[in-house]
């Protein structure tokens, strides 16, 4: 096994003067290419017995019993691929979002929109031997945040995968079909590709809507390659 | 922030603790040690937002997971930093070299503005980094970035995102 090099001009570039936290943030000098040793190629292996049986389900697994989080029910599914579009079992997923009104449940979150004492807005799970996943959750809201003087982010979902090499180490954000906000912002604004940007878009998928329930999106991860699903930071 | 990787750091409890808080799940082999660090930007300031995570092999060299491997020996570390100054810290194990290679930890690091993650590696000042093949790729000029420096607890590695110690990063 082994991984070509990244096709760096499919990712955004390490600074991007619009989105201001990479002006001091991004290394100057370009990554050394180099093939993976055993150090990269290996990679944690995680139990399936680590993950809890609400962890996957965001709606419940911070909430009080008999209780659940306020905001649009929604299933996100998908499938882990690696670079040749081979399934990727035993792939953690961490996933963590702002409630339905924006709003991050951690000490430093400034907004004004309240917290949702039913909503904690963290999840995991593992993919199965298809590298396929699935979360419960509520449809997060957007937030400003400070940049330029009237910047926000569009809903959002923030994605970490772990697959089986450490090679492949991926954190990413899944934005929502329809979002015009997504092309408002600058985060978004540094991937100079729009496929790219559109390899981020979840897809409505009434398919595998619930009735009555929950609707679902649609959202496959890329690892590694020149097809791979963008790395982006966290904001 | 990244609020789903360190969820228990924020006060969520969640998890029955969080992935990578823990390296030693038992007695395990080797020399012990603690690896702390800072993350600094252009202009000097520490990081208080990036996340952490090493990968290494157990003392003898073996990767967690692969045959023979120390049982109590994860080989993942992640640290959110420090909330008041933003440093890491992990407590591990020196690493055994691999195939060939000077001992050494992988590091991934993210944080707000950095829109790719970055990988690195740390290697150890006693050490004989000389065969060492990624080290050999590195410019001369550059190598210390990646050599962390000796304390009494054990081992300094302070990353810098640019400047004129601009660590040098992988696309490995
Ligand atoms: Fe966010």
């Amino acid at each position: 096994m082994s991984f070509p090099p990244r096709d760096l001009d499919w990712h955004p570039p390490t600074i991007d003067l619009a989105y201001k936290s990479t002006t001091y943030r991004g290394p100057k000098h370009k990554r050394l290419q180099l093939p993976p040793t055993a150090s990269e190629l290996s990679g944690p292996v995680f139990a399936r017995d680590m993950i809890g049986p609400d962890d996957a389900n965001l709606i419940e697994n911070f909430a009080a019993s008999g209780e659940t989080a306020i905001g649009p029910r929604i299933i996100v599914h998908g499938q882990v691929r690696d670079e040749e579009g081979r399934p990727v079992p035993n792939a953690l997923i961490e996933v963590w979002q702002a409630n339905a009104g924006g709003r991050y449940r951690h000490s430093k979150e400034a907004y004004l929109a309240p917290l949702d004492p039913n909503f904690g807005g963290c999840g995991r799970c593992m993919t199965n031997a298809e590298g396929r996943y699935e979360f419960w959750t509520i449809q997060p809201g957007p937030y400003p945040w400070p940049n330029g003087p009237n910047d926000w982010r569009p809903a959002h979902i923030h994605v970490s995968v772990f697959g089986h090499s450490f090679a492949q180490r991926l954190i990413t954000q899944l934005y929502f079909e329809g979002d015009p906000m997504i092309w408002l912002c600058p985060i978004v604004g540094t991937i100079t590709s729009k496929a790219a940007v559109e390899t981020l878009v979840a897809q409505l998928d009434m398919d595998r809507t619930v009735p009555f329930d929950a609707r679902a999106y649609a959202f496959n991860i890329t690892l590694r390659g020149p097809d791979q699903t963008f790395f982006e930071g966290a904001a | 922030m990244h609020i789903g990787c360190t969820p228990n750091v924020d006060g969520m409890a969640m998890y029955g603790g969080d992935l990578g808080a823990v390296m030693k799940t038992g007695p395990v082999q080797g020399h012990d040690i603690i690896v702390t660090g800072t993350v600094f930007d252009g202009q000097g300031e520490a990081l208080k937002d990036a996340m952490v995570e090493i990968w290494q092999a157990d003392a003898h060299g073996v990767y967690p997971g692969q045959t023979g491997a120390d049982p109590h020996f994860t080989g993942l570390g992640r640290s959110a930093g420090d909330m008041g100054t933003g440093a890491f810290r992990f407590e591990t194990v020196k690493p055994g070299s691999v195939g060939g290679q000077a001992p050494h930890i992988t590091f991934w690091i993210v944080a707000r503005g950095i829109n790719l993650g970055l990988h690195t590696r740390m290697y150890f000042p006693e050490d004989d980094l000389g065969g060492d093949p990624v080290m050999a790729a590195v410019p001369e000029a550059r190598r210390a970035t990646l050599i962390a420096a000796r304390t009494d607890s054990g081992y300094q590695f302070d990353i810098h995102l640019q400047g004129p110690q601009e660590t040098v990063f992988l696309d490995i």
